[in-house]
């Protein structure tokens, strides 16, 4: 008798479970994707960036969402390792059925997570990875910034006419895609402005010791030391440069953004120079609001990372109303074509819809974004301007832009 | 040449910072034939340790001595205590196990630290206060010696010398040789085996807190998985110099040190690891014992 009632308790559970877990996928929501070193060594890269989408998120729902229907952005943690990005974009695509994948910061883990979107013709955005390679993984993968090319043209550029440095040293992370990249294409413009690149050094990320390498760049007698690293090296290279006497331009690309660069690399920084996104004297309106919005949610200013985030996800949104996949006829016809389907994502999140969202992405122009204009060329990457940063007793003082 | 003297510089302090959390490795291998694993994270432990002492004595601001042995003295505790905890929880229950067990549970040990760090400290890399300003010594014909380099040498042969005279020189110290040399027949002189083991791991993982003091003058920047690389690349060094020898470790750690600063000054940063494993691998062809570790048959 005992055991009978315990089958029925059980049975009642199952049908209240079922009952529930039904309900709560009722829910008419569009979910998106997004992952992101949240922890490990580049967390705070990360951790900006989903801010950034965080605050697009709040904006967007704030004002009735996409034609009327909220968005959800499903944030999975990629520990700042690449096989943990494969893993999370696999868990975005394949559990939780995402329309869209917005991430990483990160070169190496876009190109991880880049081919899990293309094989399953999800249209991925990453808001900061600016190695060439993550475009060219294919047609469903997009992003909102400029490129290592530009980026190593622009500081080789910046070092040749505007310091007036003719002898160029780089070290850079021999391990990471983004600034071995950056370190070929600084090279070839410096080269063909006339300079030389007289020696190369190279570390790996996580080092803490750089006196060798650094002595023996200063043996060589340079200009200008071009770092195209991440900023958890960089302050400490600066500060163990400066111990050994080296008191010429250090230079590095947007890795280098963080709060934490100057916590760590102090006096040290001063006479260092790097390229951005953005800079918060900006006076365009969309900068100063985007400012003011983050002040008050967050109570600091924000690095490039943060709007990087947003313009993704702004543009991620736009190009799915653009899309008209969220058109009241459109919803009703995925409905008639899966009557299975007990959701909106069930319906819409068809292979079909997908690449009407891929194609209204691909057409972005003029999109007015905290980073500048943004228009999507036909690679897949977006055209925009690069702001040259000079660090100034542990300050940003913007030095000049640079277009492409 | 100023360019081979800085290098040269720039190694012996590398190494000397190889040789402090070397020895923590040596003298438990020579007490008790294991591998501590988890020494490296301990030495972790230690910088975040003085991390938080140097916030609570508010140093940062303004360093003084006294300040900054306050802090040596404090992660040294800390690291003390942490590696007594260990010993007791983790290591004691096993004394009677397969060595192997020991070593797994090593492992274990190890990654619980690493992950209990990231947890409690959180994986963003912070920057170590300076607790000694920087001053240079030397700085002529392109070489630069920094007072911190100084200090980070000068501590560390204070250390290492006076672990050696504790070693040979008093009751303790032979009490210990005794354990290593036969823990059942030590036990039958009359001596307390489970406290000298449990000093050997106070003392060992105190000497990680200090390193991870004299790293972080020199090189400031701490995250909870910065124990990892530095506790591999030790214990070669320590078996380079012979494991279970204490002036063995020294030598080990200096070696490694210099090797590492001259491949990477002279060849490329690439082969910064490769060499430590390829100075294991012909050691343990050549000289299995070390090169001032003498011949010891396997223990039954």
């Amino acid at each position: 008798m005992k055991r009978n009632s315990k089958i029925w308790w059980g049975l009642a559970l199952a049908v209240v479970s079922m009952v529930l877990f039904s309900c709560a996928k009722k829910e008419d929501v569009v979910i998106l994707g997004e992952f992101g070193s949240l922890t490990g060594g580049t967390a705070t890269f990360g951790k900006s960036t989903q801010r950034g989408i965080e605050m697009a998120l709040e904006e967007v729902n704030k004002a009735g969402g996409i034609q009327g229907k909220p968005v959800r952005i499903v944030v999975e943690d990629d520990q700042s390792k690449p096989e943990e990005a494969a893993t999370a974009v696999k868990k975005l695509v394949n559990q939780d059925k995402v329309l869209m994948v917005l991430g990483e910061v990160a070169s190496s883990r876009s190109l991880a997570g880049a081919p899990i979107c293309q094989e399953a013709k999800v249209p991925m955005i990453t808001p900061s990875s600016t190695n060439p390679k993550v475009t060219q993984v294919g047609d469903y993968i997009f992003r909102v910034c400029f490129l290592d090319p530009f980026q190593g043209e622009v500081m080789a550029k910046f070092a040749r006419n505007t310091l007036k440095t003719s002898k160029a040293a780089i070290l850079k992370d021999i391990k990471n895609d983004y600034s071995v990249g950056l370190a070929q294409f600084f090279t070839e413009t410096f080269k063909n402005l006339g300079g030389a690149v007289i020696a190369e050094e190279s570390y790996s990320e996580g080092d803490i010791e750089f006196r060798a390498q650094l002595t023996s760049l200063k043996a060589k007698k340079p200009d200008v030391i071009f770092i195209p690293g991440y900023y958890t090296e960089v302050g400490l290279i600066a500060r163990q440069a400066r111990d050994l006497g080296i008191t010429i331009p250090l230079i590095g690309g947007d890795g280098w953004d963080s709060p934490r660069l100057i916590e760590i690399g102090g006096k040290a920084l001063e006479n260092t120079y790097y390229s951005n996104h953005y800079t918060p004297d900006d006076p365009r309106p969309e900068v100063q609001k985007f400012l003011a919005d983050f002040k008050a949610k967050y109570n600091e200013i924000p690095d490039a990372m943060a709007p990087l985030g947003y313009d993704a996800a702004r543009i991620a949104f736009d190009a799915i109303k653009r899309s008209g996949i969220l058109d009241e006829k459109n919803i009703k016809d995925a409905y008639r074509q899966n009557t299975q389907a007990k959701s909106l994502m069930e319906a819409i999140n068809t292979p079909g819809n997908r690449e009407r969202i891929r194609d209204a992405l691909a057409q972005t122009k003029d999109f007015p974004g905290v980073t500048g204009l943004i228009t999507i060329d036909e690679n897949r990457n977006a055209k925009k301007a690069a702001v040259v940063l000079k660090i100034e007793d542990g300050k940003l003082k913007y030095v000049e832009t640079i277009s492409p | 040449m100023s360019e081979f003297l800085q290098q040269l510089i720039n190694g012996i302090a590398w190494g000397s910072i190889y040789a402090l959390i070397a020895l923590g490795y040596t003298m438990v291998y020579g007490v008790l034939r294991l591998i501590n694993f988890a020494h490296g994270d301990v030495y972790m432990v230690g910088a975040f340790a003085g991390f938080y002492a140097v916030k609570w004595l508010g140093l940062a601001q303004e360093p003084t001595i006294f300040g900054a042995v306050a802090v040596f003295l404090l992660s040294m505790g800390c690291c003390g205590i942490l590696g007594f905890v260990i010993e007791r929880g983790a290591y004691k229950p096993l004394r009677k196990a397969p060595r192997l067990t020991a070593l797994i549970t090593a492992i274990g040990v190890s990654l619980f630290l690493e992950n209990a760090g990231q947890l409690i400290f959180g994986a963003d890399p912070k920057f170590f206060p300076q607790i000694i300003a920087k001053k240079d010594v030397i700085s002529s014909g392109g070489i630069i010696l920094t007072n911190q380099q100084v200090i980070v040498l000068g501590v560390s042969l204070l250390l290492m010398v006076s672990l050696q005279l504790f070693v040979l020189k008093t009751k303790t110290g032979k009490a210990m040789r005794a354990v290593s040399f036969n823990r059942e027949a030590a036990s039958l002189m009359g001596i307390s085996v489970d406290r000298i083991i449990s000093i050997t791991f106070v003392l060992g993982s105190a000497l990680a807190g200090a390193a991870a003091i004299l790293v972080g003058l020199t090189n400031p920047k701490i995250e909870p998985l910065m124990g990892i690389m530095p506790g591999i690349k030790a214990f070669v060094a320590a078996v380079l110099g012979g494991i279970g020898n204490i002036p063995g470790a020294m030598l080990g750690g200096m070696i490694m040190g210099i090797a590492e600063v001259m491949v990477v000054g002279y060849l490329s940063s690439t082969y910064r690891d490769a060499i430590a494993f390829a100075i294991l691998i012909l050691i343990l062809l050549f000289k299995p014992s070390g090169l001032l570790g003498g011949f010891t048959g396997e223990k039954a």
